[in-house]
């Protein structure tokens, strides 16, 4: 079954027709060609397909494109470009939160969601927040760093 | 994931109507394990009915005696409800223990507990208070309503809309949690009500259950003591590659014990 789906993607009203059986990431990714979202595990398990949807952290893998119609949603695209960091980029660049790569888009839309909604950010609040994201190179010890240097810097 | 048709209705009756006119209709609440399930062609079916679009679906009232919780009320919303965190916190502490933070903010009660994974958390919350599951066509007592493992009391397209739990003296979830990914190895609801203590536990068997041996002890003494001696027996218990049988029975007496310690 063909679907046609109204959302908006960084701030840009998009509409199209797929599959309903389209996920939101084959979405994101495939047609709109925003490849900074990855699809790590494909089971809701990694993480590193998150993305805001109405301003709340979710595995893009496991939504239906056909859930989104009307919904906003941001990406790691919208968060920040190269000439000017979101500073929870800023401070994952700073702190060294990342060796590989591959888990930080997601990892830093969870981390941006966390600070948004957690009234004191402070070390084991950051960990449990981050559960739903894995990252297989750090070891966690910079990421957890780099979300504490920049909710300072976002409540400033 | 195979082709289905999607449908988005916006009252409960035509959703009903949708599901007894499919081949093979589904529920769509938040889709997580819905969605993973069709990933790996363990379900197929032929239309998808999103309940998105029902409003009143949706939402928690305090109604005195009870909590009213609409069946597609995520878990994060029930976590941080203040609603339930001052008329029962051990609920609200049960959706915080769930997943993590990005299945909290899709996953609902409705679509956990119809579900009846027998690994979920909120099976044990719901028959712990003792609970009445509320469906398009009446009303099921959770100790009718859990049958068997991924089987409840729901018939072919019945819709659980909403779930009436009511306020404990005092209530204690105690889980523990898969390392990976925290469903519970075993959890441990325990609720002290004016009929009495309950016990349920999730996670342990292929469906949750009340432990009377358990509720029994508590009964004639409220201690950490009175558990003392109560094993489970582990031919009834669940065994994979994250426990055994004799583990998981072990589990429920630590798990019990520690939700007592809560509560004393």
């Amino acid at each position: 079954m063909s679907i046609s789906v109204q959302l908006n993607v960084n701030g840009k009203s998009v509409k199209l027709d797929c599959p309903a059986n389209t996920t939101l990431v084959d979405l994101i990714r495939e047609r709109l060609e925003l490849t900074g979202t990855h699809v790590g595990c494909d089971t809701s398990q990694c993480g590193a397909c998150t993305v805001h949807l109405n301003g709340r952290a979710v595995k893009s893998c496991t939504i239906l494109a056909a859930q989104c119609e009307g919904a906003e949603v941001t990406t790691i695209e919208g968060l920040g470009d190269t000439d000017n960091l979101h500073p929870m980029q800023e401070a994952f660049r700073e702190c060294h939160g990342l060796q590989c790569g591959f888990c930080t888009p997601g990892m830093i839309m969870s981390a941006v969601d966390l600070v948004h909604r957690e009234p004191s950010i402070n070390e084991r609040v950051i960990r449990e927040g981050l559960e739903g994201n894995i990252c297989r190179c750090t070891g966690y010890h910079n990421i957890v760093l780099a979300v504490e240097s920049a909710a300072k810097k976002m409540r400033n | 994931m195979y082709d289905f048709n999607y449908h988005k209705p916006d009252s409960i009756d035509e959703a009903v109507q949708l599901f007894l006119g499919a081949e093979d209709g589904i529920y769509l609440a938040g889709g997580h394990t819905l969605l993973p399930s069709m990933k790996q062609r363990l379900a197929a079916p032929t239309d998808l009915i999103d309940l998105a679009g029902i409003d009143s679906l949706s939402g928690i009232e305090d109604v005195g005696a009870d909590l009213e919780i609409g069946a597609l009320t995520a878990h994060d919303e029930v976590a941080t409800s203040s609603v339930v965190q001052s008329g029962i916190p051990a609920l609200a502490e049960l959706a915080s223990l769930i997943g993590d933070a990005q299945v909290r903010n899709r996953g609902t009660i409705g679509g956990s507990v119809s579900n009846s994974d027998p690994a979920a958390d909120y099976p044990a919350g719901v028959l712990g208070l003792g609970a009445e599951i509320v469906t398009n066509k009446r009303t099921i007592a959770a100790d009718d309503f859990f049958t068997a493992m991924f089987e409840t009391a729901l018939e072919e397209g019945e819709l659980l809309t909403k779930i009436k739990f009511p306020k404990p003296e005092s209530a204690a979830y105690v889980k523990f949690p898969n390392p990976a990914s925290r469903y519970a190895t075993v959890g441990v609801f325990i609720a002290l009500t004016g009929s009495g203590v309950r016990v349920a536990i999730t996670g342990a068997a292929p469906s949750v259950f009340r432990s009377t041996d358990m509720e029994k002890a508590l009964n004639s003494e409220f201690s950490v003591e009175a558990l003392e001696g109560i094993t489970l027996d582990a031919g009834e218990m669940n065994s994979d590659l994250h426990a055994t049988a004799e583990y998981r029975a072990h589990l429920c007496t630590v798990m019990a014990k520690r939700a007592v310690l809560k509560l004393l």
